[in-house]
């Protein structure tokens, strides 16, 4: 299973380094929105400074969903469905590896989004585990529940506007937990960070789990 | 209703897959034993309306207002009720593959939508006069939205184009997925919100004498009718899936018998038929 995910999420990530689609258009994206809530919420009153974490993540969750969409659009693509389905691959392991390519795509634009906020917003990280934690957990969910909704949609000729919709109320909790775990970390609300990050490991194995068992399935129908 | 006309205008279509009923469709989806459910249903209502607004007693803070609990909390239940029945028939649906199970789950998720919108309505209109706006981040306001959305996916899903199995299929797991996550919406909304303010919406528990009474067959009357809900949308959805699986076989035998009335255009039809049936399939 791991075999068949290792080479699953080298393909996507090999998939990436040559056509560089997040690079060159989702991660441009992801700046944008950051800049476009400046627009949105005036820079001179406090209130970005205040928003740091949850625009954070809502630009984060913006910017899975695109990564999302390029993930299984690329599988829906001129039959590589029936081709994956062929491979002999554990669909766990499918599921698996396209999670971890996800998570490898979403951390490297956590990476982008968080030196914007720091550069543009003016936040100042000062719990670093927490945060580090947070963003992992937290990136776990968003790719292992995206992954289970993107194969879903896949290949569907209204992909693009159903994931959205199907995803983003699941990912509520994720958005909930990761900005107030993220708040702690930028010292701003002292609330229980470690616990938030907690729900967050909690949303992560769920969805990790029920995708594990569920993907073969998931998979078949076309 | 509008549907059940067509599959009785050609019951000799043939494809009976297991399960499905190969009677005639019926003109209308009641029965015997829905109509007397539906008559149960109006007396409980007229009764709860009658005890509601003019038998109990305002309440001593709430006025007028409070009287909304015997319409609101019945709804909710109905609401949670809807919802375990369609993740009870959707598990069910991918354990036994039944379209019995599926239709359950479809028409209970549609019957659930729609009470968690009226249980939200509702408690808007309860929640300007008491507490003088329309809506609060509550914890229990906030996670009744998001199951409504999350349900609203569900309705979307269901009505994709797609072959029966495919789209029971995708139902299901997107029902299982949305269940799998209320508890966890639940649990993350109460916390995030229980920072901020103690559970603004608590049921009095005071309530008693004739007022307890009230809710309590306000409570059973909405349960009653959505029984009564189910089973009409249960049965409409049913028929919906009849008259896709005959549409094709009936397309089908009908030009078969224009082919065969005149001999002499025999070539021109045939040449018609493939791209008719065709057609036929990616329409369906």
């Amino acid at each position: 299973m791991f075999r068949d995910a290792a080479l699953v999420a080298g393909k996507d990530l090999r998939l990436e380094y040559r056509s560089r689609v997040t690079l060159n258009q989702v991660a441009p994206f992801a700046v944008l929105v950051l800049v476009l809530f400046a627009f949105a919420l005036d820079p001179d009153r406090g209130v970005l400074e205040r928003a740091t974490a949850g625009l954070f993540w809502v630009a984060v969750l913006f910017s899975g969903l695109l990564t999302l969409q390029r993930a299984f659009a690329v599988e829906s693509a001129d039959g590589n469905r029936d081709a994956l389905r062929l491979s002999g691959l554990d669909p766990a392991g499918i599921f698996l590896g396209k999670v971890a390519a996800v998570i490898a795509q979403l951390l490297a634009l956590e990476v982008l989004l968080g030196a914007g906020v720091v550069l543009l917003y003016g936040a100042t990280p000062q719990r670093w585990p927490l945060l580090l934690t947070t963003c992992l957990l937290a990136t776990i969910g968003v790719a292992a529940a995206g992954s289970l909704y993107g194969v879903l949609a896949a290949g569907m000729r209204v992909a693009d506007t159903l994931l959205p919709l199907l995803l983003l109320p699941v990912l509520a909790p994720v958005l909930i937990a990761a900005t107030r775990a993220t708040e702690a970390a930028l010292g701003g609300d002292t609330g229980d960070g470690w616990a938030w990050a907690q729900l967050l490991a909690v949303f992560g194995a769920v969805y990790l789990v029920f995708g594990v068992l569920a993907f073969g399935p998931l998979l078949e129908e076309s | 209703m509008t549907v059940s006309t067509q599959p009785s205008s050609a019951p000799t279509a043939g494809g009976s897959p297991p399960g499905s009923v190969s009677t005639p469709a019926p003109a209308h989806t009641g029965s015997r034993v829905t109509r007397a459910l539906g008559a149960l249903c109006l007396v409980g209502l007229a009764a709860v309306a009658v005890l509601g607004l003019v038998g109990t007693k305002a309440d001593a803070t709430q006025g007028d207002a409070a009287r909304l609990i015997y319409v609101h909390v019945p709804v909710a239940i109905v609401m949670n009720i809807g919802f375990m029945v369609t993740a009870l028939g959707s598990a069910m649906w991918l354990w036994k593959k039944s379209r019995w199970w599926d239709t359950v789950a479809a028409a209970s998720a549609e019957v659930g939508v729609v009470f968690t919108g009226l249980c939200l309505a509702t408690g808007m209109v309860w929640g300007r006069p008491v507490w003088g706006v329309y809506w609060t981040w509550d914890a229990r306001l906030t996670s009744t939205a998001l199951l409504f959305l999350l349900y609203l996916g569900y309705l979307a899903v269901r009505r994709l184009p797609a072959d029966t199995d495919t789209r029971n299929r995708r139902s299901a797991f997107v029902a299982l997925l949305a269940a799998v996550d209320v508890p966890i919406v639940y649990y993350s909304v109460s916390w995030w919100r229980s920072l901020h303010q103690p559970a603004t919406l608590s049921l009095d528990t005071k309530i008693q004498g004739l007022m307890l009474f009230t809710l309590m067959l306000g409570m059973a009357t909405f349960c009653l009718f959505y029984v009564w809900l189910l089973v009409h949308r249960f049965r409409v959805g049913w028929l919906e899936d009849e008259v896709e699986r005959t549409q094709l076989s009936v397309a089908l035998a009908e030009r078969r018998a224009e082919a065969a009335v005149p001999a002499g255009e025999a070539p021109a039809v045939s040449g018609d038929a493939p791209a008719g049936t065709g057609e036929a399939r990616v329409g369906s």
